[in-house]
C-alpha cells in the first residue's frame, strides 16, 4: 500500500512540471501583454510601457523568467497577480469555496440520478424506459455547456421567473463569510430566508454542471449493471429467494460501482472545466470566472498559479478514488 | 406424494430467428430422499429444466407446463413472493463454476448468513454459530476464521463447499446440482460428490445431479434421465440403464469411453446416430 503511495507520489512531480510548463508558456503565447491590458484606453508611451514592463520583471527572456517561477513555487510563494496586487493563492482560498460547493452540488446530483437512472435503464433493458434514459443521456452528454445554461436561464430565470439569474445570494442578504459556502454560512447567520436564497441561486448553475457528468455516470453505470446482472452469483443471489430488490441493489450494484467510481472521479475533471464555463455564464464568483477574467486581462501569476492548483486537485483527487477502489473491491484490497 | 413432479415441461426462448425450443415436454419426478441424475450433453436443456422449475430464467423464457408441483404445492401459480420464499430454503441449488458463483465483493460468511436472515428468524449471534455449524458440516477447516475471507482468498473446491454450505443452511428439502464438479480437479471432484452423497443421506433430501459425466452418475444415483435436445429419450434406474440402455443414444453415450477412440479422437453421437434414430421410442 506505502508502496503504491509512494509509487503514484512519484508521478506527481514530472506531471507537475508538466503543467507549470504549458501554464506559463501558453498564456504568454496570447497577444498583447498585461501592461498594455493595464493602460486601457490611454495609450501609453513606448518608454513607459518598457519601464513598466521592466518593473515586474516581463522583459527577461523567457527561460530565465521560467526559473524564476519554479524556484518560487518551490518557496511555497505562487506570485502575486497583476490587477488585484493580493497573492495568488489567497486569492484562490477566498475564491475557491464557491467552486467547491457549486462542484459538490453538481457531482452529488449527478451521482444520486445517474447511478439510479443507469441501474434502472439496465434492469429495463430493450424497453422504453431504457431507450428514453439513454436518449436523454446522450442528449445531455452532447450539449454545449454555455448554450444550456443560456436556455435554462431564459426559460426559468426569463420567462417563469422562478429563479435568479447570476451571483451566489440575493443583494438583500449580507453576511461575514465563515466557511465560504454560502448554504452553511446562510445557515449560521440566522438571517430568515437567507438559506432560501442561496439555494435558489444555486440550482440553476448546479443543474448545467452536472449534465454532463450526469449522462457519464447514467451510461457508465447501466454498462457496468448489465454485465454484472448476467454473472453467475447474481443467478446465486436470486436462487437464494431474494428479492430483485436486494439482488440488484446489493449484490450487483456492489460490483457495479467499480467501473463506475473510476468514472466519477474522472469527471472531477470535467467539472473542474465545465464549472470555467457555468460560472463565467452565471457570474458566479469562484475560480472558473477567476481564470477566464485572468486571460482576458493577462493576468500571468493568476492563469499559471490557478492552472497549476487546479491540476494539483485533480491530481489528489484521483488518487482519493485509486485509493477508494480498495474499499469497493476486495480483491485489490487483499 | 413426490417432493417435485413436473409434466410436460416446455420452455422457449424468444430469439431474432424465432422462438427457439430448449426443453420440449419433459416430465420428471423425484421423491424424498431420492438421488435422480439428469445426463445429457451440453445443450440438451438439463439445466434450463431445473432453472424453470425454479422460476430462475430470465424474462425473454416462456415457461409452460401441465403440472409443476413441488411438495404439493404449484409453483406455476405461486406469486413471486411466495416462489421467493420456498426457493433457496425448500429447494436450493449449487452450480458449476463455484468461484462465480460466489460474490466477489462479500464475504463468504456474509453470504452463508444472508440467506439464513431472509428465511429463518435467527439473530446475529445463532446466525453465526449457524454458518461455523454448516462449515464444519462440509468440512472447511478453521471455520472461524475462514468465514471472514473473500471468494478470491479460496481454492475452487472450497468455494463449492461454501456454496454446499449456503445450500444447506435452510435445511432444504430437495437439492439440485447443476454440474458440481465439472470446473474442479479430478481428485476434488470426487470429495465434492462424497459431501453431496453423504449430506444428502444424511438429511434424507430430494437430490437432483445434472452432469454429462456418466463416472457421476454411476457413483451418485439411483435413478437417471438422459436428454437429448430438450427431450427426455429414456428414464430408468441406474444398474438398468448402465446393464442395459434401450436408446441407441443411451448406448452411445456409455460407449464413448477414451479405449473406443479411433485415431485418437471419439466419434461424436450425431455422426453416428440421426435424431430419428434417437428420438423412436422416446418416453414423452
Amino acid at each position: 500500500m506505502l508502496r503504491f503511495l509512494l509509487g503514484r507520489l512519484a508521478v506527481l512531480v514530472p506531471t507537475f512540471l508538466g503543467v507549470s510548463l504549458i501554464a506559463f508558456s501558453f498564456i504568454r503565447l496570447l497577444p498583447g501583454d498585461p501592461v498594455m491590458l493595464m493602460s486601457g484606453e490611454r495609450a501609453m508611451s513606448p518608454e513607459r510601457h518598457a519601464q513598466v514592463m521592466h518593473d515586474l520583471g516581463l522583459d527577461r527572456p523567457f527561460y530565465i523568467q521560467y526559473f524564476d517561477y519554479l524556484g518560487s513555487i518551490l518557496q511555497g510563494d505562487l506570485g502575486t497577480s497583476i490587477v488585484t496586487k493580493r497573492p495568488v493563492f489567497d486569492d484562490f482560498l477566498s475564491l475557491f469555496p464557491a467552486t467547491l460547493e457549486l462542484s459538490l452540488c453538481a457531482i452529488i446530483l449527478a451521482i444520486c440520478l445517474g447511478i439510479p437512472a443507469g441501474m434502472l435503464a439496465a434492469v429495463k433493458r430493450g424497453t422504453w424506459l431504457d431507450q428514453s434514459v439513454m436518449g436523454v443521456a446522450l442528449v445531455g452528454y452532447s450539449m454545449p455547456i454555455f448554450w444550456w445554461g443560456l436556455l435554462l436561464i431564459i426559460f426559468f430565470s426569463g420567462y417563469l421567473g422562478w429563479t435568479p439569474v447570476s451571483g451566489r445570494i440575493s443583494l438583500m442578504y449580507f453576511f461575514p463569510p465563515v466557511t465560504g459556502f454560502m448554504l452553511i454560512d446562510s445557515l449560521l447567520s440566522g438571517q430568515e430566508g437567507a438559506f432560501r436564497s442561496a439555494l435558489t441561486y444555486l440550482i440553476l448553475p448546479t443543474v448545467v454542471l452536472a449534465t454532463i457528468p450526469l449522462a457519464v455516470i447514467a451510461r457508465q453505470t447501466r454498462s457496468a449493471m448489465l454485465e454484472v446482472l448476467g454473472e453467475d452469483y447474481v443467478r446465486t443471489a436470486r436462487a437464494k429467494g431474494l428479492s430483485p430488490f436486494r439482488v440488484i441493489g446489493v449484490h450487483a450494484l456492489r460490483n457495479a460501482m467499480i467501473p463506475v467510481i473510476t468514472t466519477i472521479g474522472l469527471q472531477v475533471g470535467v467539472l473542474l472545466a465545465g464549472a470555467i464555463l457555468t460560472e463565467t455564464i452565471f457570474s458566479w464568483p469562484g475560480i472558473g470566472k477567476w481564470m477566464v477574467d485572468a486571460v482576458f486581462k493577462r493576468d500571468y501569476a493568476v492563469v499559471q498559479g490557478g492552472l497549476l492548483l487546479i491540476a494539483a486537485i485533480i491530481m489528489l483527487v484521483n488518487l482519493l478514488v485509486d485509493l477508494t477502489y480498495g474499499l469497493v473491491n476486495p480483491r485489490i484490497r487483499h | 406424494m413426490s417432493l417435485l413432479q413436473i409434466e410436460n415441461l416446455v420452455v422457449e426462448f424468444q430469439t431474432a430467428s424465432g422462438p427457439f425450443r430448449a426443453v420440449d415436454g419433459v416430465s420428471l419426478k423425484v421423491d424424498p430422499g431420492e438421488v435422480l441424475a439428469i445426463v445429457g450433453e451440453s445443450g440438451s436443456g438439463k439445466s434450463v429444466a431445473m432453472l424453470a422449475a425454479m422460476g430462475l430464467l430470465p424474462w425473454t423464457a416462456k415457461v409452460t407446463a401441465d403440472r409443476l408441483e413441488f411438495d404439493g404445492r404449484d409453483m406455476l401459480a405461486m406469486s413471486d413472493r411466495d416462489r421467493r420464499r420456498v426457493v433457496g430454503k425448500e429447494i436450493a441449488m449449487i452450480f458449476q463454476e463455484p468461484i462465480a458463483s460466489l460474490n466477489p465483493c462479500f464475504t463468504v460468511g456474509f453470504q452463508i448468513e444472508e440467506v439464513l436472515r431472509i428465511h429463518t428468524g435467527l439473530d446475529r449471534r445463532a446466525r453465526r454459530i449457524r454458518a461455523l455449524e454448516l462449515f464444519e458440516q462440509v468440512g472447511i477447516p478453521a471455520a472461524e476464521e475462514r468465514l471472514g475471507h473473500y471468494p478470491h482468498q479460496m481454492s475452487g473446491g472450497q468455494c463449492q463447499r461454501v456454496m454446499i454450505a449456503c445450500a444447506l443452511a435452510c435445511n432444504p428439502k430437495l437439492l439440485i446440482a447443476d454440474e458440481p464438479t465439472t470446473a474442479l480437479d479430478v481428485t476434488i471432484q470426487k470429495q465434492i460428490l462424497d459431501l453431496l452423497v453423504e449430506l444428502q443421506a444424511e438429511h434424507g433430501m430430494g437430490l437432483i445431479m445434472i452432469t454429462h459425466d456418466m463416472g457421476v452418475v454411476a457413483e451418485t444415483a439411483d435413478r437417471v434421465i438422459v436428454q437429448y435436445k430438450g427431450r427426455k429419450i429414456e428414464e430408468a434406474d441406474v444398474l438398468t440403464l448402465f446393464e442395459n440402455p434401450k436408446n441407441a443414444y443411451t448406448r452411445a453415450l456409455l460407449s464413448a469411453l477414451p479405449e473406443n477412440a479411433v485415431g485418437g479422437r471419439l466419434p461424436t453421437i450425431s455422426e453416428l446416430l440421426s435424431d430419428e434414430q434417437i428420438f423412436a421410442g422416446a418416453p414423452r
